[in-house]
């Protein structure tokens, strides 16, 4: 606009506070000054500077270090600060298969994490158990504990995670808090079943035992018990 | 591939009449397979035999120690439900022997080889795991790859593949605990 004055209906050269509209009673912002929430300032802060706790496990981990290589560069999101120590993480990337041996690990590293904090199941292994359907291995990571993104794929390409960076990063936008992670709106009444269901008493939702999932180890909508928490008791 | 020719006399057959040299022809079988020649032994003798053709026989390597579960297998009765199989291997000729022993349901229970050889450490403690063969004398006949909560040996046929829940036995950490 003051580029170009000749637009000005007066024909003469306006200052840019003319501009602003104000309504009566209300204080004047003077330019250059933005209004907003520190919520928003600070999760906008955070989700450019995420640091990842690689817990890479299989040939997931492989593509994870592509994506922090010199190619693909997660550099270009902030999110290239790879800690190995849970303490100074706030986004687990949880790469490859998960047997129940190495479910407790997980859990600790989990708890070990500050809040706030954001979880990425990549890979079919991770989220579903993948080809790996034995009574050694996890059948999805989000059984336990919780998880924000998944990626599919086996293993998924560096593009994928990428977009899984970018998802987190505007997860973070909308669901961050200046002092804690409220997760997304829309996701806070599952939690809030989630933890009522724990006190629940065992078996409720279960009509034979567990041993009689389908192949995929959950158990079918409509199927011979209820889809609900109760199926991983 | 041309038809396999009958397998020449090697450095085995010398080791399995030294063998019966020592512990006399009536405590084993040799059978052979292709190039497999397998020593059968009653599971009180094997300690016996192993030391034998160890200390006599040239065989001073056990490169493999095994398991394996015959529950239900075709092929007629059997002396016991799970095999226990020694890869013996000569350092001369290179030639491996085989020893197979058999132990039955319940408390399946063999002489530990760690006297014999240190390197049967983890290998009987595999077997043990998976299958719940008790190694007698074995220094520490603890699981190595299952958890120690672990209560099943998941190699025996009759534990299903997918387990009897333990892999869905962990606390669910949700968002507003964690």
């Amino acid at each position: 606009m003051a580029l170009n004055p000749s637009t000005s209906p007066a024909g003469g050269l306006r200052s840019g506070s003319d501009l602003i509209v104000t309504p009566a009673g209300e204080p004047e912002v003077p330019e250059n000054v933005f209004l907003t929430t520190m919520d928003s300032v600070v999760s906008w802060c955070r989700k450019h500077s995420l640091w990842p706790m690689p817990f890479a496990t299989a040939c997931c981990g492989i593509e994870l270090m592509a994506v922090g290589a010199s190619r693909f560069d997660i550099a270009r999101f902030g999110a290239e600060v790879m800690r190995f120590s849970p303490r100074q993480c706030d986004l687990m990337i949880v790469a490859g298969r998960v047997a129940m041996k190495m479910m407790p690990v997980l859990q600790r590293i989990w708890l070990q994490m500050p809040e706030p904090k954001w979880c990425i199941s990549m890979g079919a292994c991770a989220s579903t158990g993948g080809i790996f359907d034995t009574y050694a291995v996890v059948q999805g990571i989000d059984r336990f504990i919780p998880v924000d993104v998944y990626i599919p794929g086996c293993p998924p390409r560096p593009e994928q995670i990428l977009r899984a960076v970018m998802d987190i990063q505007e997860k973070v936008q909308r669901g961050g808090t200046t002092f804690g992670n409220e997760g997304l709106p829309e996701l806070r009444a599952r939690e809030r079943y989630m933890l009522a269901q724990r006190s629940a008493a065992p078996g409720t939702g279960i009509a034979d035992e567990r041993g009689d999932e389908d192949r995929f180890g959950y158990r079918l909508p409509g199927g011979p018990s209820q889809l609900g928490l109760e199926e991983t008791r | 591939m041309s038809t396999a020719p009958a397998p020449a006399a090697d450095a085995r057959d010398r080791m399995i009449e030294a063998l019966a040299a020592r512990v006399g022809q009536d405590a084993f079988t040799v059978s052979r397979f292709r190039h497999n020649v397998r020593v059968d032994v009653p599971s009180a003798r094997v300690f016996e035999v192993l030391k034998a053709l160890k200390d006599h026989c040239g065989c001073r390597y056990l490169a493999e120690l095994g398991g394996a579960d015959f529950l239900k297998y075709p092929g007629g009765p059997r002396p016991g439900r799970f095999q226990v199989h020694y890869v013996l291997r000569d350092l001369e000729s290179g030639l491996p022997l085989i020893v197979r022993t058999w132990v039955d349901d319940p408390d399946p229970t063999l002489p530990s080889a760690v006297p014999l050889w240190s390197g049967a450490d983890w290998m009987e403690r595999e077997v043990f795991d998976m299958y719940g063969v008790r190694f007698e004398g074995h220094p520490d006949l603890r699981r190595i790859l299952m958890p120690e909560e672990f209560a099943a040996f998941p190699l025996r046929k009759d534990y299903p593949l997918r387990g009897r829940g333990e892999r869905h036995n962990f606390p669910r950490l949700t968002r507003e605990e964690s």
